[in-house]
């Protein structure tokens, strides 16, 4: 799950982490008050959960406070487009006001966990500001990694460790291992799967503030954290995926034009690779569950039709358990209970009684095009769809 | 032969009096596996289908001499059952559980060094010896004795490849499915290393997916270990970075996690890669064919 970078300071700064003075507000007339309140100069932050927001025309110095309220202004609502909001965008509701920093230095630091190792792992760097991807890539030595016992947590010399890597000296450096600390607790003790400081800033007097702060949860740690999950902003979630996610669906729309439903995500994605290795493209990844029953496929049918993008629809369905010809008489049931379904449908399922499944679909009222296995499946809804994509 | 399931299995069901648990006690027992005991708290003294209900492991490993656990309970409470489960020594552990939080795990992680006890999953479909034992959820009858062993990331998927091997004419030996989660009990490598050492194996199948590095790790392994034919299939070629798909494990993160560079190393280590996941079972039958 993730956050903003005002609610991620929050959390960060109630475990000792320092940050700028800041007050977020949807209201430019509030943006002139809060900056006349740091003294005069402010930051003016677009809040959206995609990075790359100073790119995009999301971050400006504002002078005066007549400047801050005139650059909220123009923030809130417009459309903003950054590397990873896609090319359409994403509106901005709220922007974050803070105090203006003088910078002597821009540092990276980031916990993330190290899947390999089964550890998080601090990764930090002298290059702040730049994606820590493109250090990896450009200059592999410039990164101090530090991994540590998520239980014992960070140990004081590991946190001294990444400092001096850092060329951190004197106050500095003391200041900063007292941040990775705090940052470690953080990070453990909320179930993150992120923490990231992009950039941490040595200051003019030397000393260490976190400038941005980003934190991704593990959803499946959600259920011990209802202070994050009330950090939820639905606003910045894709509509169709937040109402998949009310049925226990899961579902990510893509940009293709054949919407495909699948039990199981290996096998979702498996369908995605099959549809563009015969020249289409998949709208959407969805796995309606291992079982596949009329409920979940009633659900799943509707979200993947309300996509206008869909030209034609796959469904691919393992019998394992539940056999074909139950899952088959579902597949029938749903589309009977939504009543018209304009688009061509390719159904393949497979599994025990496939032949009995097959002649359910056969012999419906709904007019399947009934495949035989999936390289079968994917050439059919290709040509459904009207070609390549 | 096969792998760590087989005739002398005594399954102990963890969760047994839930739906899922009751369920899969069942179809683990009609598929042939010898299903002796199962445990949950507070609930000692009960039966379920005639197998007797424990409070804690300890107890149904003492009174049944249970050797392997297969886990249907709750998410926040799966890690507690594994580490219960190797506390009283159980050998092989298979967590069916999906949602357990990554921090869970790695406690798990910790506790198991050095023990015995080996993890499976958990997000895992389980594991089978086609004939022999059933210790999982995957559905019996597409399986067929024989020699091939499977290992993968995911459920359907791999059902789908043992299906097609089947038809293909092409039995397994052991099937096993190590779980969708970043953090899990039992690599790829693990598998391959138990596969390498059991003489009826004579070739496997490995599906992966996006995400970690689990599949370079493996790659490179086969390359400098192992001797006999090795399918793969990567799926999720299409998938945007920075998406979970379905799977907490399925993420490209950082240009890491790729299937183009899962697939390249496989390549470079000798494995047959099929761009297609309806061409697994055929590609298997053409390699031993070879």
């Amino acid at each position: 799950m993730k956050i903003h970078e005002y609610q991620a300071k929050e959390i960060l700064r109630r475990y000792g982490v320092p940050t700028p003075r800041g007050e977020v507000t949807d209201d430019p007339a509030a943006a002139r008050r809060i900056c006349e309140s740091f003294g005069g100069r402010c930051v003016v932050k677009a809040q959206i959960h995609a990075g790359g927001r100073g790119k995009g025309g999301g971050v400006k110095l504002a002078a005066s406070p007549a400047e801050a309220e005139e650059i909220a202004g123009r923030i809130l609502g417009m459309q903003l487009v950054t590397p990873q909001t896609g090319p359409g965008g994403q509106t901005v509701r709220k922007v974050l006001i803070e105090e203006a920093v003088a910078i002597a230095e821009e540092l990276y630091l980031a916990i993330t966990l190290d899947r390999g190792r089964a550890r998080p792992m601090i990764m930090a760097s002298r290059a702040g500001g730049m994606d820590i991807e493109e250090v990896a890539a450009k200059d592999p030595q410039a990164i101090v990694r530090q991994h540590f016992d998520p239980f014992l947590g960070l140990l004081p010399f590991q946190a001294r460790a990444v400092a001096s890597g850092l060329g951190l000296r004197g106050t500095t450096a003391r200041q900063a291992q007292k941040l990775l600390l705090s940052l470690a607790r953080a990070y453990v003790e909320t179930d993150a799967s992120l923490a990231e400081i992009n950039p941490l800033l040595v200051t003019a007097a030397g000393d260490v503030v976190a400038l941005d702060a980003k934190m991704n949860f593990d959803g499946n740690a959600l259920f011990r954290h209802p202070d994050i999950v009330a950090m939820r902003d639905l606003a910045e979630e894709n509509p169709l995926e937040v109402e998949a996610g009310t049925y226990g669906l899961s579902y990510i729309k893509l940009d293709g034009s054949i919407g495909c439903m699948v039990n199981g995500a290996g096998l979702a994605m498996a369908t995605m690779d099959i549809i563009k290795l015969h020249g289409g493209e998949p709208a959407n990844f969805l796995d309606v569950g291992g079982s596949a029953s009329q409920e979940a496929v009633k659900n799943a049918f509707r979200i993947l039709v309300s996509d206008p993008a869909v030209k034609a629809v796959l469904i691919n369905i393992f019998g394992g358990i539940a056999r074909t010809d139950r899952i088959a008489r579902g597949v029938v049931g749903a589309l009977a209970e939504l009543g018209e379904v304009k688009l061509p449908v390719v159904a393949r399922l497979e599994g025990t009684n496939v032949e009995e499944g097959r002649r359910i679909l056969e012999a419906s009222d709904f007019d399947f095009i009934v495949a035989r296995h999936m390289a079968d499946a994917a050439q059919k809804v290709v040509t459904a769809a009207g070609g390549g994509a | 032969m096969a792998i760590w399931v087989g005739d002398d299995t005594r399954l102990l069901v963890q969760g047994i009096t839930g739906n899922e648990g009751a369920f899969h006690a069942r179809g683990c027992r009609d598929y042939g596996t010898r299903v002796v005991a199962g445990v949950t708290p507070g609930k000692g003294g009960q039966e379920v289908d005639g197998i007797p209900v424990f409070d804690s492991v300890a107890e149904a490993r003492d009174k049944t001499g249970c050797n392997a656990s297969v886990i249907f309970v709750p998410p926040p409470f799966a890690a507690d059952a594994v580490m219960e489960a190797a506390a009283a020594g159980v050998e092989l552990v298979v967590c069916i559980t999906e949602g357990v939080p990554v921090n869970d795990m790695l406690k798990v992680k910790a506790f198991l060094a050095g023990s015995n006890t080996r993890l499976i999953g958990p997000n895992c479909p389980g594991l089978i010896s086609p004939g022999k034992a059933k210790v999982g959820i995957m559905p019996g009858h597409i399986h067929r004795p024989g020699r091939i062993g499977v290992v993968s990331r995911s459920g359907t998927l791999t059902y789908e490849a043992v299906w097609q091997l089947s038809n293909a004419g092409l039995g397994q030996s052991t099937c096993v499915g190590i779980g969708g989660d970043p953090v899990n009990g039992t690599s790829f490598i693990d598998v391959l290393a138990a596969f390498a050492e059991d003489d009826d194996t004579a070739g496997v199948v490995l599906i992966g997916e996006i995400g970690g590095s689990a599949e370079e790790e493996a790659a490179a392994w086969i390359e400098r270990h192992y001797e006999r034919p090795v399918v793969g299939f990567i799926a999720g070629r299409t998938a945007p970075p920075g998406r979970r798909m379905g799977h907490a494990g399925a993420i490209i993160s950082g240009g890491t996690g790729t299937a183009a560079a899962k697939m390249e190393a496989l390549r470079a280590a000798g494995v047959t890669v099929v761009e297609s996941p309806a061409e697994i079972g055929s590609t298997m039958a053409r390699v031993l064919r070879r």
